[in-house]
């Protein structure tokens, strides 16, 4: 192009991208950048809701974020404690959506299997129902009177669990509801990964007498490698943000045990009015997330070095 | 761990391994059967995987719909009922003639101000997301690389940190409580989502096209919108998607910024409707209302699921 028109060619390029860029750049400096950088200056201030629309807040340095580190008396919430929960909900999450989406990826994909196709309905099936519904139909099936699960326990004699009372019933709550919403998206994905694998691959690592178990080490693994890295990765910074199921299902319960960054962050805001503790407090989220994900990124490339 | 703790694991893992080595004795007898056999264990096991699986999918699903369709709508169960005795369609009669419990709110306006605000949403987002991933796929400029970057670490900062200054500043445009403020606020939310998917798609259409159609005397603007926007369906529907999804059933932002309930949505009726929160409706009401929203887009997540898996795995991530 350069060669065919000149250097006047290249600045009209040049010219004609910005022009493409021009509307969704200033949609998101107003809307995006300009209230995360409000954001930003909030983070140091004493922001609450009689700043919103009189009085101006008052510079108070990194207060905000030596009270979430040390636990000030006005806050309800040990910050390392709420961290340590995202990361074992994250990773107890991850476990079961990948293990339970390949798994039945790899069942879906026997020769021989009647029913494929009414499997793969029913299955998928709860990545097509909306998040926030999804998480409002749970919060009733764990309701202590009334939800499915303690009535079906009634019905069988056991007496109903308080599930969001203790740590252990509202996590496994939790738990259960992202595993239901999580599964089929993986699942989904494995499925795609699976067919591209030739069937040559295992026909001939069956002559060579490979048991099957060693087959699935050695072709499907590596082969479903490339499809499900990505997935993965979308799926731990999704569950780790997960703000739909904690909010709604468990809120927190019992005394904010479930409560996970991003939740943690929205009771700043409200009901509390914290504006300014909850925006340190995102600005250590983004820290943390920005940090996993180069992590994340790191050990992918090691492992495509390897 | 302490040493008990190691000796029940250690006898949990021998017991196990007793119960795989019984099936495995059995098959390994030379008999007329035997290879059959081996063949039907693995598909019979498979079927029960599935079933239970399949069980525990549908579940949730299929006891919203028996509260629905439960012609003894009661307030709140007190006992589990899967299969209603007989079907009535009274709880959506209801829940439409009175969604809310503000008085002379109608479903209608609930639905239009959801119609409203997830087309907006759409509309936005698709028109600013094409051009700009257009320009990021086609063109080479100065901030290139840095634009597409500094989305990818937009969407890390947390959206409640934003409520606050966004609620100053729409506020201070005038426009805070209306449906066309929020539903301005939501497309610059999907942006970074909508300009990477395009981008990855828009990636993987033949440059050549363009240039034959460029030479013919078409310009720039006339080919991506004649040949590059239609061979784009598939990214430009998931996308839209995306959009809809978000002003369709989005919560915390509508509850924060609008203040009218004439401006109020469908997804905000369902909220007060639930478990604790819920004084007055029924739960069969509840159920309904879950059916109604859910519907649009279950039909369109399943008829568009192969674009959708697709696009968030190649496009949005691997760019």
């Amino acid at each position: 192009m350069k060669f065919l028109f000149g250097k006047g060619a290249q600045a009209d390029m040049t010219r004609l991208a910005y022009l493409y860029i021009a509307p969704a750049a200033v949609v998101m400096a107003f809307i995006t950048f300009y209230p995360m950088l409000y954001g930003v200056w909030m983070a140091f201030t004493d922001f609450g809701p009689q700043h919103i629309r009189h009085q101006n807040p008052h510079f108070v340095g990194l207060a905000n974020f030596v009270a979430i580190f040390s636990q000030a008396k006005y806050l309800d919430f040990n910050f390392f404690q709420v961290m340590g929960f995202n990361l074992l909900w994250t990773l107890a999450n991850l476990v079961f959506h990948v293990s339970l989406g390949v798994g039945l990826a790899l069942l879906l994909n026997m020769e021989g299997l009647r029913g494929k196709r009414l499997y793969r309905a029913m299955l998928i099936l709860p990545w097509a129902v909306p998040v926030y519904v999804t998480a409002l139909v749970w919060r009733n099936m764990f309701d202590a009177q009334s939800g499915a699960l303690n009535l079906a326990l009634k019905s069988l004699g056991i007496p109903g669990v308080e599930w969001m009372s203790h740590f252990g019933t509202a996590f496994f709550a939790v738990l259960m509801t992202n595993i239901w919403l999580g599964f089929p998206f993986m699942m989904m994905v494995a499925s795609g990964g699976l067919q591209a694998i030739p069937k040559d691959y295992y026909e001939a690592a069956s002559l060579d007498g490979a048991s099957p178990l060693t087959q699935f080490w050695n072709i499907t693994v590596p082969m479903l490698k490339p499809t499900m890295v990505p997935a993965i990765t979308l799926g731990a910074i999704w569950t780790f943000n997960n703000f739909n199921v904690i909010y709604f299902v468990s809120k927190g319960d019992p005394f904010g045990q479930t409560e996970i960054l991003v939740t943690q962050a929205y009771k700043l805001v409200d009901p509390l009015g914290m504006y300014g503790v909850a925006s340190a407090f995102s600005i250590l989220i983004f820290f943390i997330l920005l940090g996993l994900t180069q992590l994340n990124m790191r050990l992918t490339r090691t492992l495509e070095e390897a | 761990m302490s040493d008990t703790e190691v000796q029940v694991a250690q006898t949990a893992v021998s017991q196990m391994e007793l119960t795989k080595r019984i099936p495995r004795a059995g098959g390994s007898e030379p008999s007329a059967g035997s290879a059959k056999l081996r063949k039907l264990v693995p598909i019979a096991a498979a079927h029960v995987i599935l079933i239970a699986m399949s069980l525990f999918s549908i579940f949730p699903v299929w006891w919203v719909i028996a509260m629905a369709l439960d012609p003894n709508s009661v307030s709140a169960p007190s006992e589990l009922v899967l299969i209603p005795k007989g079907v009535s369609f009274e709880s959506f009669a209801r829940v439409i003639a009175n969604p809310t419990e503000i008085e002379g709110l109608s479903f209608w306006t609930l639905l239009w101000n959801s119609v409203l605000l997830s087309a907006g949403t759409t509309a936005i987002g698709i028109a600013l997301g094409a051009t700009a991933a257009y320009a990021f796929s086609r063109f080479n400029f100065p901030g290139r690389k840095a634009g597409l970057m500094s989305f990818l670490v937009l969407q890390m900062f947390p959206a409640v940190a934003t409520i606050a200054p966004l609620y100053v500043l729409l506020s201070a445009l005038h426009v805070r409580t209306s449906l066309i403020g929020l539903a301005i606020a939501y497309a610059a939310g999907t942006l970074p989502f909508a300009i990477w998917n395009l981008k990855g798609y828009f990636d993987t259409v033949p440059k050549d096209l363009e240039e034959a159609a460029l030479i013919d005397g078409c310009s720039q603007s006339q080919a991506f919108i004649q040949i590059i926007l239609p061979l784009a369906a598939p990214a430009l529907a998931v996308t839209a998607l995306f959009g809809f999804m978000t002003g369709w059933t989005e919560i915390v932002l509508a509850w924060t910024m609008l203040e009218n309930p004439k401006t109020f949505t469908l997804a905000m009726a369902l909220y007060g409707m639930v478990g604790q929160y819920s004084t007055t409706k029924p739960w069969s009401e509840f159920a309904a209302m879950s059916i109604i929203i859910s519907m649009p887009v279950v039909v369109v997540m399943l008829l568009l699921q192969r674009f959708i898996v697709s696009g968030l795995t190649n496009g949005a991530v691997k760019g």
